[in-house]
Protein backbone atom coordinates (compact mmCIF):
# COMPACT_ATOMS: atom_id res chain seq x y z
CA UNK A 1 0.00 0.00 0.00
CA UNK A 2 1.99 2.95 -0.98
CA UNK A 3 1.42 6.68 0.13
CA UNK A 4 -1.64 7.02 -2.43
CA UNK A 5 -3.86 4.78 -1.33
CA UNK A 6 -3.70 5.58 2.18
CA UNK A 7 -4.49 9.35 1.10
CA UNK A 8 -7.26 7.95 -0.53
CA UNK A 9 -8.37 5.45 2.74
CA UNK A 10 -7.73 8.49 4.97
CA UNK A 11 -10.01 11.24 2.78
CA UNK A 12 -12.56 8.08 2.05
CA UNK A 13 -13.36 7.17 5.75
CA UNK A 14 -13.57 10.97 6.66
CA UNK A 15 -15.97 10.99 4.11
CA UNK A 16 -18.19 8.11 5.66
CA UNK A 17 -17.56 9.84 9.07
CA UNK A 18 -19.33 12.69 8.40
CA UNK A 19 -22.31 10.76 6.18
CA UNK A 20 -23.15 8.83 9.30
CA UNK A 21 -22.67 12.09 11.12
CA UNK A 22 -25.98 13.52 8.70
CA UNK A 23 -27.34 10.08 9.28
CA UNK A 24 -27.62 10.11 12.70
CA UNK A 25 -28.36 14.10 12.96
CA UNK A 26 -31.49 13.34 10.56
CA UNK A 27 -32.64 10.88 12.78
CA UNK A 28 -32.07 12.31 16.22
CA UNK A 29 -32.82 16.13 15.80
CA UNK A 30 -36.19 17.17 17.52
CA UNK A 31 -37.63 19.00 14.73
CA UNK A 32 -38.12 19.29 10.95
CA UNK A 33 -36.15 23.03 10.44
CA UNK A 34 -33.12 21.46 12.96
CA UNK A 35 -32.98 18.22 10.52
CA UNK A 36 -32.17 20.38 7.63
CA UNK A 37 -29.01 20.93 9.46
CA UNK A 38 -27.38 17.80 9.07
CA UNK A 39 -28.88 17.01 6.08
CA UNK A 40 -27.57 19.74 4.55
CA UNK A 41 -24.36 20.05 5.70
CA UNK A 42 -22.67 17.20 6.50
CA UNK A 43 -23.78 15.16 3.31
CA UNK A 44 -21.85 18.24 1.11
CA UNK A 45 -18.95 17.63 3.46
CA UNK A 46 -18.82 14.26 3.31
CA UNK A 47 -19.80 13.92 -0.63
CA UNK A 48 -16.93 16.07 -0.70
CA UNK A 49 -14.67 14.33 0.95
CA UNK A 50 -15.32 11.21 -0.70
CA UNK A 51 -15.74 11.99 -4.47
CA UNK A 52 -11.97 13.49 -3.66
CA UNK A 53 -10.67 10.57 -2.70
CA UNK A 54 -12.37 8.46 -5.33
CA UNK A 55 -10.85 10.83 -8.11
CA UNK A 56 -7.49 11.01 -6.58
CA UNK A 57 -7.91 6.87 -6.72
CA UNK A 58 -9.10 7.14 -10.45
CA UNK A 59 -5.37 8.66 -11.11
CA UNK A 60 -3.45 5.51 -9.71
CA UNK A 61 -2.83 4.41 -13.54
CA UNK A 62 -2.30 7.73 -15.25
CA UNK A 63 -4.28 8.33 -18.53
CA UNK A 64 -5.66 11.20 -20.29
CA UNK A 65 -8.92 9.44 -20.00
CA UNK A 66 -8.21 8.76 -16.56
CA UNK A 67 -7.51 12.46 -16.24
CA UNK A 68 -10.66 13.19 -17.81
CA UNK A 69 -13.15 10.98 -15.21
CA UNK A 70 -11.78 12.34 -12.17
CA UNK A 71 -12.57 15.60 -13.72
CA UNK A 72 -16.05 14.40 -14.00
CA UNK A 73 -16.08 12.80 -10.63
CA UNK A 74 -15.11 16.54 -9.79
CA UNK A 75 -17.34 17.63 -11.62
CA UNK A 76 -20.24 15.99 -9.45
CA UNK A 77 -19.01 17.45 -6.44
CA UNK A 78 -18.76 20.74 -8.19
CA UNK A 79 -23.01 20.03 -8.53
CA UNK A 80 -23.70 18.74 -5.43
CA UNK A 81 -22.05 21.97 -3.84
CA UNK A 82 -24.81 24.16 -6.12
CA UNK A 83 -27.75 21.89 -6.20
CA UNK A 84 -27.46 20.81 -2.43
CA UNK A 85 -28.19 23.84 -0.75
CA UNK A 86 -30.81 24.95 -3.17
CA UNK A 87 -32.74 21.98 -2.90
CA UNK A 88 -32.51 22.40 1.35
CA UNK A 89 -33.59 26.13 0.76
CA UNK A 90 -36.55 24.87 -1.14
CA UNK A 91 -37.60 22.37 1.11
CA UNK A 92 -37.38 25.13 3.98
CA UNK A 93 -39.67 27.71 1.93
CA UNK A 94 -42.17 24.89 1.68
CA UNK A 95 -42.12 24.06 5.09
CA UNK A 96 -42.41 28.30 6.02
CA UNK A 97 -45.06 28.35 3.10
CA UNK A 98 -47.23 25.66 4.65
CA UNK A 99 -46.84 26.79 8.45
CA UNK A 100 -45.07 24.92 9.90
CA UNK A 101 -44.14 26.26 13.33
CA UNK A 102 -40.49 25.73 14.18
CA UNK A 103 -40.18 23.51 17.99
CA UNK A 104 -39.32 25.49 21.02
CA UNK A 105 -37.74 24.12 23.80
CA UNK A 106 -39.80 22.13 26.03
CA UNK A 107 -42.34 20.87 23.18
CA UNK A 108 -42.58 17.08 22.38
CA UNK A 109 -40.02 15.76 19.60
CA UNK A 110 -41.38 15.39 16.82
CA UNK B 1 2.17 -3.00 -7.73
CA UNK B 2 1.70 -6.46 -6.49
CA UNK B 3 -1.61 -7.79 -6.75
CA UNK B 4 -3.07 -8.24 -3.70
CA UNK B 5 -2.59 -4.80 -3.04
CA UNK B 6 -5.43 -4.09 -5.88
CA UNK B 7 -7.58 -6.80 -3.84
CA UNK B 8 -6.74 -4.81 -0.91
CA UNK B 9 -8.67 -1.73 -2.18
CA UNK B 10 -10.91 -3.42 -3.72
CA UNK B 11 -11.94 -4.77 -0.35
CA UNK B 12 -11.95 -1.05 0.93
CA UNK B 13 -14.31 -0.35 -1.62
CA UNK B 14 -16.62 -3.12 -1.13
CA UNK B 15 -17.12 -2.59 2.66
CA UNK B 16 -17.60 0.56 2.54
CA UNK B 17 -20.74 0.26 0.04
CA UNK B 18 -21.69 -1.84 2.45
CA UNK B 19 -21.45 0.32 5.18
CA UNK B 20 -22.69 2.87 3.39
CA UNK B 21 -26.04 0.94 2.44
CA UNK B 22 -26.82 1.06 6.03
CA UNK B 23 -26.29 4.72 6.18
CA UNK B 24 -28.88 5.04 3.71
CA UNK B 25 -31.39 2.29 5.46
CA UNK B 26 -30.85 4.98 8.51
CA UNK B 27 -32.01 7.73 6.08
CA UNK B 28 -34.87 5.50 4.84
CA UNK B 29 -36.10 5.42 8.76
CA UNK B 30 -36.83 8.92 8.76
CA UNK B 31 -38.41 8.40 5.19
CA UNK B 32 -41.27 6.29 6.74
CA UNK B 33 -41.40 7.39 10.06
CA UNK B 34 -41.01 10.98 9.75
CA UNK B 35 -44.39 12.81 10.97
CA UNK B 36 -45.09 15.06 8.16
CA UNK B 37 -44.04 15.21 4.43
CA UNK B 38 -41.31 17.45 4.27
CA UNK B 39 -39.37 14.75 6.55
CA UNK B 40 -40.06 12.38 4.20
CA UNK B 41 -38.51 14.35 1.24
CA UNK B 42 -35.58 15.34 3.55
CA UNK B 43 -35.10 11.26 4.10
CA UNK B 44 -35.20 10.66 0.70
CA UNK B 45 -32.97 13.47 -0.38
CA UNK B 46 -30.36 12.04 2.03
CA UNK B 47 -30.79 8.73 0.22
CA UNK B 48 -30.28 10.12 -3.09
CA UNK B 49 -27.01 12.05 -2.10
CA UNK B 50 -25.53 8.89 -0.68
CA UNK B 51 -26.58 7.22 -3.79
CA UNK B 52 -24.18 9.20 -5.84
CA UNK B 53 -21.13 8.29 -3.79
CA UNK B 54 -22.54 4.61 -3.70
CA UNK B 55 -22.67 4.66 -7.72
CA UNK B 56 -19.04 6.03 -7.97
CA UNK B 57 -17.51 3.06 -5.57
CA UNK B 58 -19.84 0.21 -7.79
CA UNK B 59 -17.73 1.82 -11.08
CA UNK B 60 -14.96 1.01 -9.10
CA UNK B 61 -15.18 -2.10 -7.96
CA UNK B 62 -16.74 -3.48 -11.61
CA UNK B 63 -14.02 -1.46 -13.03
CA UNK B 64 -15.68 0.78 -14.95
CA UNK B 65 -15.77 4.08 -13.77
CA UNK B 66 -15.75 5.99 -16.87
CA UNK B 67 -19.08 4.71 -17.46
CA UNK B 68 -20.59 5.10 -13.41
CA UNK B 69 -20.00 8.48 -13.62
CA UNK B 70 -22.23 9.21 -16.01
CA UNK B 71 -24.51 7.55 -14.37
CA UNK B 72 -23.86 8.93 -11.14
CA UNK B 73 -23.79 13.06 -12.63
CA UNK B 74 -27.33 11.88 -14.48
CA UNK B 75 -28.91 10.70 -11.03
CA UNK B 76 -27.39 13.91 -8.71
CA UNK B 77 -29.83 15.76 -11.40
CA UNK B 78 -32.16 13.40 -11.07
CA UNK B 79 -32.37 13.64 -7.42
CA UNK B 80 -32.14 17.79 -7.41
CA UNK B 81 -34.74 18.25 -9.60
CA UNK B 82 -37.14 15.54 -8.09
CA UNK B 83 -36.43 17.54 -4.88
CA UNK B 84 -36.92 20.58 -6.29
CA UNK B 85 -40.52 20.06 -8.13
CA UNK B 86 -41.81 18.13 -4.78
CA UNK B 87 -41.01 20.90 -2.55
CA UNK B 88 -42.81 23.54 -4.75
CA UNK B 89 -45.67 20.93 -4.90
CA UNK B 90 -46.21 20.57 -1.31
CA UNK B 91 -45.60 24.33 -0.10
CA UNK B 92 -49.46 25.00 -0.91
CA UNK B 93 -50.67 22.60 1.44
CA UNK B 94 -51.72 23.96 4.79
CA UNK B 95 -51.71 21.48 8.21
CA UNK B 96 -48.85 19.56 7.64
CA UNK B 97 -49.03 17.85 11.16
CA UNK B 98 -52.72 16.71 10.71
CA UNK B 99 -51.32 13.47 8.53
CA UNK B 100 -48.90 12.10 11.26
CA UNK B 101 -49.83 8.94 12.80
CA UNK B 102 -48.95 9.66 15.97
CA UNK B 103 -48.17 13.38 17.54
Amino acid sequence: MDIMDIIVCVLLFSGLFFLTGGAVGILRFPDFYSRLHPAGKLDTLGSLLSMTAFALFNLHHFSLGALLTSLKILLIVVFIFLASPTATHGIVDAGVRAGLAPWTKGEKRR
Amino acid sequence: MPSYLGNLMDNIFSYSSLYLAFLMALSLVRAVIGPTVLDRMIGVNAIGSKTVVLLIMIGFLYHRVDMFVDIALAYAMLNFIAVLAASRYFQKRKGLYDEALYR
